[in-house]
This record gives C-alpha cells, structure tokens and sequence, in this order.
C-alpha cells in the first residue's frame, strides 16, 4: 500500500494532479447543480407572485 | 429527424429531456470513472521511461481533450445561433463556455504538474503550451463578453462571432507538435497510424475519456437549463411544468 501511494517517488505529482482534477470535477458538478435549484426556485417564486399580483 | 431537431429546440421539450436524461448520463460517467481510475493507478504497468509518474496522462489527456471538445461545440452551437437563430443554440453555447474553461484550465494545471518532474519546468512558452493557455483565454474572453453585453441577444451575437473566430486555435492546438519543435510529446490517440500506447495502459486512458464525456454533458444539461430557465423566466410553461414533476 505504501509502495502504491509512493508512486516510484512520483507521488507529490501524480497525487497532486489526480487530486485537483477529482476536485475540479466535483466543484463543477455541485455548482452546477445548486445553481439550478437556485434558478429554479427564484424563476417559481417570481412567477407565482406575478400570478397572485394579477388575480 | 428534422422535424425532432426543430421539437427539440422548444425550450419546454429540450428542458423535460435533459431532465429525465441527466441521472442516465451522471451515473454511467462515475461509474467510468471509478473503474478507469482503478485501471490506471493499479492495473496499467509503469512506463519503461517516465516509470510511475506517467500516469498523470489519465487525466491530463482527457481533460485536453474535453477542452478541445467544449470550443468546438461552442463553436459550432454559435454558429447554429446565428445563422438560425435559435436560442437553444445560444444557451447551449453560453453553458459550455464555464465548463470548457474549468477543462482547460484541468489540462493546463496537470500539464504543469507532470512538466516538472519530466522536462524540469512547470511552464515553457512552448507552441502547444502557449496555445492550449490561448484556448482558456477565448473561454474567458467568451464568458466576459456576453457579462459586459448584458446576455442579451446582442451579447449572444457578439459573443457568438468571438466564438466561431476562435475556432482558428483549434487546428494550431493539435498540430502544434508536428508544425513547431515542441517539447510536448507527439499525439499517442488520435491520429492515423494505430495508437503508439500498450492496451493495459490504453483502455483505461480511452475510459477515462468516456469519462469525462459523460460528466461533460451531465454538467452541460443542467447548465443549459440553468440558461434556458434565465430567458424564458417569464414562460408559463415553467411553472406548469416545474411544479408537477418538481425535475
């Protein structure tokens, strides 16, 4: 197991890059995702007080 | 066919898919990528010159690929904008700008990273080098325009000629190693000759790129969505759709 995380004593690059690529991705996809629930809510909530200001 | 083509340019139609398709396309990709991970820091052997360090390439190359990928399509949804005008075209153009500039920027950082312990640098103004960082300053440039334009039609034009014009790097990207000396190394994967990488250490680097494929465009539906929801805030549609499936 040590011999694997040492990476042929490459590990300090090749965990790094690994690393912030894993961070990166994960980053992208729940920005992602809060961003469309925040989206969505305002636009619902701005079009259901449009609908009550009209009835 | 056409007739889909013109269904599926209906914000309505285009939001209800990429709703139900997401979990389809999210899934599978983590799944990809699990498995490509295992494949490339257990199952691929040491490379006989770069030894253990070579396998910062399984995510190196599909993140330079991805790059690539999202210009194109930008590019090419642009182009459909503006020649068609279609707003679908533009969100979808507007979405992928952040994502491709996220992949370029995962390129050029892992670039760095794998460039000092095999050529004692971080950065080189190398042709490939210089521009791959090209390619990330296209994405931003493309992102602030359609801010400082207001994300109105004449921000989806304007940004859309940016686009299409930028395509030119594209070409220079990939033949950047065979124009220029370059200290990057020569492609491995595509070009015409059969790929100079061993299948144990090739599957897993043609999975990670599936990989990344599939994240790209589960990424890429919600972002399009995100954009689709911003114009037509004012649709009913929205909230007679939204509320029933709550999707």
């Amino acid at each position: 197991m040590s011999e694997f995380l040492a990476m042929g004593g490459y590990a300090k690059y090749v965990w790094s890059a690994w690393g912030i690529s894993l961070v990166v991705l994960i980053i992208m996809v729940l920005l992602t995702k809060r961003t469309l629930t925040n989206t969505r809510n305002r636009v619902l909530r701005r079009q259901a007080s449009l609908k009550e200001a009209n009835s | 066919m056409w007739t889909w083509f013109h269904k599926l340019a209906s914000p309505p139609y285009f939001y209800r898919i990429a709703s139900a398709l997401e979990p389809w396309l999210l899934w599978p990709a983590i799944i990809c990528l699990l498995t490509a991970a295992y494949g490339g820091l257990v199952m691929a052997p040491p490379d006989y010159m770069q030894g253990e360090g070579f396998r910062i390439i399984y995510v190196h190359v599909p993140a330079a690929f991805l790059s690539m990928f999202s210009y194109a399509l930008m590019a090419i949804a642009s182009g459909i904008g503006l020649i068609w005008r279609i707003k679908l075209a533009y969100c979808v153009a507007a979405a992928t700008a952040p994502i491709g500039a996220a992949f370029t920027f995962l390129a050029l950082v892992t670039g760095a990273i794998w460039g000092q312990p095999m050529w004692g640098t971080y950065w080189e103004w190398d042709p490939r080098l210089t521009s791959e960082l090209i390619l990330l300053f296209l994405f931003l440039g493309y992102i602030f325009l359609r801010q400082a334009l207001g994300e109105g039609s004449q921000a989806d034009r304007a940004s859309g000629i940016l686009a299409i014009v930028g395509v030119v790097n594209l070409p220079i990207i990939h033949y950047s190693v065979e124009w220029w000396t370059s200290i990057h190394q020569g492609p491995s994967l595509i070009k015409l000759e059969a790929p100079s990488i061993s299948g144990d250490m090739l599957w897993p680097l043609l999975m990670m790129i599936v990989a990344y494929q599939l994240l790209f465009f589960s990424i890429l539906l919600s972002s399009v969505r995100v954009q689709v929801l911003r114009r037509e805030q004012n649709a009913r549609w929205i909230s007679e759709q939204l509320e029933m499936h709550q999707g």
